[in-house]
């Protein structure tokens, strides 16, 4: 079992599925049987990967299940491996899929069998992102998740479905490119790409503040922060419901993701040098978007406002550089994934009832949809952070981390936490509570099976990580630690030489 | 006898090439058979070739004509598109009505006159080289004589191309007068550390006309307009083979008996390049005519090859070898798309014709697809790759500037190559297209589809032969 290569098998079981699916003829009764294959495929994974998480060494400070295989001789060598951080997002993004699958049902008209095809290459991909130990390997997975994701946008999309994949393949391609320049650049440096042997060797001090920011520009774009998150709100409402959810729930992960690895573990000085800027662009996304969100007409946007500023809090507290910190982002960024995903099926589950995302349009819903009230309270609940959902776990280390760092920095993301509760719950008064005056809205139906089946699996873990954190904290705790020394290392390093200089 | 071994594949083709000739003359309605036996004769030919690849690097005729690594790949490289060209077009020829024995000989002597300037080591065998490939080009250009459009850009070309001849002859005898000879290995023996006025400006006449065959800006003019009055089929060979043959004269002529004087010719070859570059993709967006669209497309990606040699390493050397490769094969891929677009006898080229063609031709338009992103360079896929030597070369000597100016031109082409995807994807749908398209089509069209998304699994496949390639 040792040397089964179970992270190459998790990567590519999707993809697998996807060519599958691609050569089974497209006949219109085929379709159902398209998405149970689909379905089979993603819930393998999922399984696949919970046991990656059992038998994963929760206390060994290494890389573990690496893969090292030449790819480009003496260029690039294919090398994956996880760590407590990487581990949690791999689960999330199997988790969340089969998810997305289900719910294809009856959001997706025509071209079902594409749509399947596109999700799960996204989720090879996304997982390969995670997953790879090496930063060209990491760029081909980050870049090539922008073809799939353009498609699901473009084809399936809302009204404005096409100036909005424009966009949002655009700002990410340019953020990237630059991220490219700075990889070949590390190439040049030391001689290799692999991410662990960087760690060892580090970088001169020097060059760290530009490769830092080339970086910067693609996980800026990407996570998104203040003022490059234009293009989120418009992918996310004209994304179809499967698309904003993996949008929202995953690829935001990754810059996030992303910060963590590459930022500090190889730009230590940089990162240290930066930490007022990025202190800064977190601040305004947390309030600006905040205040943005509370005058949105439209759902969907309003929950992607809400990313914006929740991701917000994920890079401030990466960029404390303290145990608690880091902990805290990856938990809120986990928690987010669930509880963002949560929020755009169920914004789907009434959308596709009555064709409209604008909040006035309804009201009063609970009298006709009492399940569907229920498990939207713990969705805006868990996105407001109330103590008892996983959103509190995460917003509060994260806050404590910045209350070391800084007390106004604390006190003006505290002050996001307030504005998150007033958007949400103005939010769930509006479209559930009061006089139920929409015509239309009084023959809707209640949940479905499927939609049972979608909503509680993401609200039984958002209040299970409430009451229980510890399976993702321990999980990361070595890791993180592990991390901070070798930044801290390298920062003392750094700071050395440059004294000398 | 030795050495006639080497040039055997030059000779074979030209016996074949006459004696098609003779037997198109005599035999009656026999343009089938000549373009068959012309298919087959490329064949023997590519065989021949491969046949030489152990051969060491030897010289012939005097030092000017040499047969090595670079020669031996790029012919083959031509040989093999040609191929695909051949394969892919006798069904277009028919339907539009210019399927004569003239077409596959002139195709046969164009090669012909590619190989010898690839192998050329000296001026006059490169220039010869060149006219015999212009030559052919010329009546290829505007061998539709019934078409206003084919017999304007034949003229175009022509006047053009004369030109650019002129100023790379002016060139080659300023060379020729201040160096005293005009072979390249005798030039660069001839102690030229110290610049001279004369051969500075003899470079500079040489890489004007040589700009102008590969269509680099600001050389660049003709093709548009020459690419969309061609017939398809012309243009997809316009596009690949007379680029690969000047590509490898780029190479042979900069790295051979200038490689002193980098400081000299460096600068203008980025200038090329990034004007190329940036030209190509900003042009590109507002054009609604395929054919025109891949001129444009073209230029920019010859500013990606250019760059690589602006390196002065082998490593940019080879980089451009492998790029204009994945090149060939991605515009052998689009162009075999493009002579699918057949409906009721008519060859539709324009971008909206594509609109909706997602649901009619799900698999065309999925090959569609993956050719654009991989023009557009977007990993995993075999254009990403190409670009990715080109700046891993130009990064390695920290030109950063060429780099960041290359990638940010990826963007804004990225654009156009979306908005062609974007009208076959999330468009209206529009009447289908005629589907009885010749086996040789589909197979070009799935060859390099496949090369193209495949790639990524085995990308030493082409970096090992090309890492033979040893220039300096």
């Amino acid at each position: 079992m040792i040397n089964f290569p179970i992270l190459s098998s998790i990567i590519l079981l999707p993809s697998i599925g996807a060519f599958f699916i691609f050569f089974v003829k497209a006949n219109k009764s085929k379709y159902q049987s398209n998405k149970y294959v689909a379905l089979f495929i993603s819930l393998a994974n999922f399984l696949l990967s919970l046991y990656l998480w059992y038998i994963f060494d929760k206390t060994s400070t290494d890389f573990q299940f690496v893969e090292n295989r030449e790819w480009i001789p003496g260029l690039i060598n294919y090398k994956v491996g996880v760590d407590g951080i990487s581990i949690l997002f791999i689960i999330l993004t199997t988790f969340i899929t089969p998810l997305c699958v289900i719910s294809v049902n009856s959001t997706i008209e025509n071209r079902l069998k594409d749509f399947l095809i596109a999700i799960l290459l996204m989720e090879t991909l996304m997982i390969g992102v995670f997953c790879s130990l090496d930063l060209i390997i990491f760029y081909l997975f980050f870049e090539g998740g922008l073809i799939p994701m353009f498609l699901i946008i473009g084809i399936w999309g809302g009204q404005r479905r096409v100036y909005s994949a424009f966009k949002f393949f655009l700002y990410t391609l340019l953020g990237s490119v630059l991220m490219l320049i700075a990889i070949i650049s590390i190439y040049w440096m030391t001689g290799t790409t692999d991410v662990e042997k960087l760690y060892e060797i580090g970088l001169e001090t020097k060059y760290q503040n530009l490769l830092w920011l080339a970086f910067f520009s693609s996980f800026a774009v990407k996570t998104p922060m203040w003022p490059v998150h234009t293009w989120l709100p418009d992918a996310h409402v004209e994304a179809p419901t499967a698309g904003s959810v993996l949008l929202a729930a995953i690829l935001l992960k990754m810059a996030g993701y992303g910060f963590i690895r590459f930022s500090l573990g190889l730009f230590p000085s940089a990162s240290d040098y930066f930490i007022p800027l990025i202190f800064l662009l977190s601040l305004i996304a947390i309030i600006y978007t905040s205040l943005v969100a509370l005058m949105q007409e439209d759902m969907k946007k309003l929950i992607a406002y809400s990313s914006v500023a929740h991701m917000g809090f994920v890079t401030l507290g990466i960029f404390t550089m303290t145990q608690q910190g880091i902990s805290g982002s990856i938990f809120q960024m986990i928690s987010h994934g669930l509880v963002s995903a949560a929020l755009f099926f169920s914004v789907g589950v009434i959308y596709e009832r009555m064709h409209t995302r604008l909040i006035n349009h309804y009201g009063g819903i609970v009298s006709v949809m009492p399940k569907y009230s229920i498990v939207l309270m713990i969705f805006v609940l868990g996105a407001i952070g109330l103590p008892g959902t996983s959103g509190f776990i995460g917003e509060f280390l994260i806050l404590l981390s910045a209350f070391q760092k800084s007390f106004l920095v604390a006190a003006i993301a505290s002050f996001g936490v307030i504005l998150a509760a007033a958007y949400m719950l103005w939010l769930y008064k509006r479209v559930i509570f009061g006089k139920l005056i929409n015509e239309n809205l009084k023959n809707i139906l209640d949940l479905k099976k499927s939609e049972i089946i979608i909503l509680w699996s993401l609200a039984i873990p958002i209040i299970f990580f409430g009451f229980y954190p510890d399976p993702l904290i321990s999980t990361t705790e070595v890791s993180i630690n592990n991390l901070l020394k070798i930044y801290n290392s390298n920062l003392e390093v750094n700071l050395t030489n440059s004294s000398y200089e | 006898m030795n050495n006639l071994n080497l040039i055997f594949p030059e000779i074979f083709i030209s016996l074949s090439l006459m004696t098609l000739l003779i037997l198109g003359v005599f035999k009656k309605n026999s343009a089938a058979l000549v373009y068959n036996l012309s298919i087959v004769t490329l064949l023997i030919l590519l065989a021949l070739i491969f046949n030489l690849t152990s051969a060491n690097e030897s010289y012939l005729f005097n030092q000017s004509y040499k047969i090595d690594a670079l020669s031996t790949f790029m012919k083959m490289l031509t040989v093999g598109s040609g191929i695909l060209v051949m394969f892919s077009s006798s069904k277009y020829l028919k339907f539009i009505k210019i399927f004569k024995i003239e077409y596959p000989i002139l195709i046969l002597s164009a090669i012909l006159g590619m190989m010898v300037m690839i192998s050329s080591n000296d001026l006059i065998v490169f220039y010869l080289g060149l006219e015999i490939q212009a030559m052919s080009l010329y009546v290829l250009t505007s061998f539709n004589r019934e078409n206003i459009f084919s017999t304007e850009s034949g003229i175009k070309f022509f006047v053009l191309s004369a030109l650019s001849s002129g100023l790379l002859l002016y060139g080659c005898s300023l060379i020729y007068g201040f160096s005293g000879t005009t072979n390249f290995n005798l030039i660069s023996e001839n102690n030229l550390f110290e610049a001279k006025y004369g051969i500075t400006f003899g470079i500079v006449f040489i890489l004007v006309g040589l700009s102008f065959k590969i269509s680099a800006v600001p050389f660049h003019m003709w093709a548009p307009d020459v690419y969309q009055g061609s017939p398809t089929s012309v243009t997809l060979f316009f596009a690949i083979l007379p680029k690969i043959a000047a590509l490898a004269v780029f190479i042979r002529f900069l790295y051979v008996p200038f490689v002193n004087l980098i400081d000299q010719w460096q600068p203008i070859i980025i200038f090329l390049s990034i004007a190329s570059m940036v030209f190509g993709s900003v042009a590109a967006i507002g054009q609604k005519n395929l054919k025109r669209l891949a001129a444009y497309s073209s230029i920019g990606h010859m500013g990606y090859a250019l760059a690589g040699l602006a390196v002065g390493t082998n490593t940019g050397i080879q980089s451009s070898i492998v790029y204009i490769t994945i090149y060939a094969v991605m515009n052998v891929a689009l162009f075999s798309c493009l002579l699918m677009m057949r409906r009721n006898e008519y060859y539709y080229e324009n971008i909206e014709d594509l609109s909706g063609l997602s649901k009619n031709h799900p698999i065309l338009s999925f090959s569609l697809l993956i050719i654009l992103f991989s023009l557009a360079g977007i990993p995993p896929l075999a254009g990403f790759f190409a670009k990715f030597y080109i700046f891993l070369a130009v990064i390695e000597k920290s030109m950063y500037w060429l780099a960041i100016i290359g990638l940010l031109s990826t963007v804004v082409a990225a654009f156009y190559y979306l908005r062609i995807i974007k009208v076959i994807y999330f468009d209206q749908l529009k009447e289908k297209y005629d589907t009885n398209h010749q086996i040789g089509l589909k197979v070009t069209l799935l060859i390099s589809t496949i090369f193209i998304l495949l790639y990524f699994i085995y990308p030493s496949v082409l970096t090992n032969i090309v890492l033979g390639i040893n220039i300096i």
